[in-house]
């Protein structure tokens, strides 16, 4: 939490870019932008390039043409300190949770920490408990590791790590796939309260209904390449182009979406 | 263009004995070293202390839970904290890390030396316990396959006989040859002391036959083949493939073990006799380089100082080995469980394992044949 900053300046601003495999394209002059401290969802169909624009987002990817500018640095011209300085100022929260299966839950949460600055063990483990509580998760999660977690502990243990040294941007693949609906639930509260507490921008990738008409503030569609609607999910649901209608209009998209729309017009009544 | 915002140091000064004024970043990487620093602050003598934040550039969790504990300390001594100067947010973050900083215990999971040594050793039994009964209910498939041959699976079995016997003859056959020649090299030596040139042939065809064939080819075999058993059984378990094949009917020991089982005993014979000959046949080219015994002299007093039996003693070893290393490697891959973790760890150890129960059960051959005197 830098006290010095815009509030409103875009934390990610892609500007044309356009991504390849072979003769495979996967973006075709896409443009992105991501305010500072909103939650963010970038959903579409498999193949759309969700995540490959995620994993070129937290620089594990090259674009092919196009800029990127992450929280204000352009990821294509950045030398490795850098780089280094950037990526310490991102957390990713892996589909699979990408934990260290030979370390435990509270070393690996620890770990950034360890790697990156100069601080006692004693207060590592310290800090490394307090995230892991403030995740929802048991104190002695901590000394289990991974393999020993259930799924929904295992995304807790990972958004953990992900937040273990104040990222400003974090970045969720699919954090609420594979739960059980209370656990989904809990996800949803738990992003909710991380923004309001640290003021973070959130990205998500997800396809959960559920979270995206609760949680989300705004939505990028993609498909063919390109952003194909960015809004709200009520703009998104007023919107007639056909990617997006399939999003809202299968069996699934209605059924979570009048009930609250409905909700919240009758409350704002 | 820069991303890197020059972290200052965070940093604490007390201009009065009632006042501290903080600086800096006081985040993960701007804290370096100061909480030390801050354990050893004085102002445990002032009923009340201010705190001024009004020159603190960044702050994150680290450093409020530093703050915190801070805090803590000096409330516990009774000095009342002021906050004064501090901006908004910064303000926020501190409150809502007072309502966590609480309890949170922080548990060590040290346990006395005493209690590991007995974890370690019941760990130990179970394992043995485990390898025990997997032996057993190998032993029952294998006797009910063989009572109802039609039931076994022949092409895995001969699927894997090539993958653990012929692909191995390459390596076997060199090591072998290498091996044959450094025991007739070795021995040169001390026979030409003795003008016993001849008995090369003794040294090198008793050595070989009995001993070092059946051996070494045990050892490559348990390196190649008992480990690949350990890692593809091993990765089927966290994969869920055995649990799958189960509740498909097909019982994991009859189409994974027992086929590796059969295919060794059948594969580790041949591979020991042709290890043999190649053994035999470095000696005899060490021989003629270093003591000048021709092939057909070599040959000639083989046939007569080694008979028969020693031959097959050698080669008899080979199934009990091969039974070893199949069932070592296939236990181990059943143990696995967890993560790809759990997969490296067992098949380090059904290598260490097979091999060391080989050289044991090598040992107590050679006690048996020699309290049988054969």
């Amino acid at each position: 939490m830098q006290g010095d900053e815009k509030v409103d300046a875009a934390v990610i601003e892609i500007r044309n870019l356009s991504t390849r495999f072979g003769d495979h394209v996967v973006h075709d002059g896409l443009d992105l932008q991501v305010r500072r401290a909103e939650i963010f969802a970038l959903v579409g169909g498999s193949g759309s390039g969700k995540s490959t624009l995620l994993r070129e987002m937290i620089l594990l990817h090259r674009p092919d043409a196009g800029t990127i500018r992450v929280l204000g640095a352009d990821v294509q011209s950045l030398d490795e300190q850098d780089a280094l300085a950037l990526r310490q100022r991102l957390g990713v929260m892996f589909q699979h949770g990408g934990l260290f299966g030979s370390l435990s839950v509270r070393e690996n949460i620890g770990l950034p920490l360890r790697e990156h600055t100069g601080l006692d063990d004693e207060l590592i483990d310290e800090i490394a408990a307090w995230k892991l509580e403030l995740t929802g998760l048991a104190p002695e999660t901590g000394l289990q590791y991974p393999p020993e977690l259930s799924g929904g502990m295992l995304k807790r243990a990972s958004l953990a790590r992900a937040l273990a040294l104040d990222p400003e941007l974090l970045f969720l693949d699919e954090p609420t796939a594979g739960l059980d609906p209370t656990s989904a639930a809990g996800v949803d509260e738990l992003v909710k309260k991380l923004r309001d507490l640290f003021g973070l921008t959130i990205v998500i990738i997800s396809h959960d209904l559920d979270l995206l008409w609760q949680v989300v503030d705004r939505v990028a569609v993609l498909g063919e390449g390109k952003v194909q609607g960015v809004g709200s999910m009520s703009e998104l649901a007023q919107m007639d182009h056909p990617l997006i209608r399939q999003y809202f209009d299968g069996p699934r998209g209605r059924a979570a979406q009048p009930q609250q729309a409905g909700e919240k017009t009758w409350n704002q009544r | 263009m820069t991303t890197r915002a020059p972290v200052t140091p965070a940093a604490v000064a007390q201009p009065n004995p009632d006042e501290l004024a903080l600086s800096g970043c006081w985040t993960a990487l701007g804290m370096g070293a100061l909480d030390r620093q801050l354990d050893a602050l004085a102002v445990s003598r002032q009923a009340q202390v201010v705190v001024d934040g009004a020159r603190v550039e960044a702050l994150d969790t680290v450093g409020v839970w530093v703050l915190q504990r801070l805090f803590q300390r000096l409330r516990s001594d009774g000095v009342a904290i002021n906050l004064r100067g501090w901006r908004p947010q910064f303000a926020k973050l501190l409150d809502v890390v007072a309502q966590h900083a609480a309890a949170i215990p922080v548990r060590t999971p040290e346990r006395p030396a005493l209690e590991r040594i007995g974890m370690a050793t019941a760990a130990a039994l179970e394992e043995i316990f485990a390898l025990l009964s997997f032996v057993g209910e190998s032993a029952l498939a294998l006797t009910a396959s063989l009572t109802h041959p039609a039931r076994l699976r022949w092409r895995t079995v001969l699927h894997n006989i090539h993958s653990a016997g012929f692909s191995a003859l390459p390596i076997v056959g060199l090591l072998s040859f290498l091996l044959g020649i450094v025991v007739a090299y070795q021995g040169a030596e001390q026979l030409r002391r003795y003008g016993a040139n001849i008995f090369v042939a003794d040294l090198v065809g008793w050595s070989m036959l009995r001993e070092f064939a059946p051996l070494i080819t045990a050892i490559i075999v348990a390196g190649r083949s008992g480990s690949a058993y350990a890692a593809q059984i091993g990765t089927m378990a966290v994969t869920e493939e055995i649990d799958a094949m189960r509740t498909i009917g097909i019982a994991p020991l009859d189409l994974l073990v027992l086929p590796k089982i059969l295919a060794l005993v059948i594969a580790l014979p041949l591979l020991t006799v042709y290890a043999d000959v190649l053994g035999v046949f470095g000696g005899m080219i060490m021989a003629r380089a270093q003591l000048g015994v021709g092939f057909e002299e070599f040959l000639d007093r083989l046939v007569n100082a080694i008979d028969l039996s020693t031959y097959l003693l050698g080669i008899g070893k080979a199934p009990v080995f091969a039974v070893i290393i199949a069932v070592v490697g296939c236990f181990q891959g059943f143990r696995t469980h967890g993560g790809a973790d759990s997969v490296g760890r067992h098949t380090t150890r059904s290598v260490v394992h097979a091999i060391f129960l080989v050289i044991v059960a090598d040992a107590l051959f050679s006690v048996a044949f020699s309290a049988l005197d054969i």
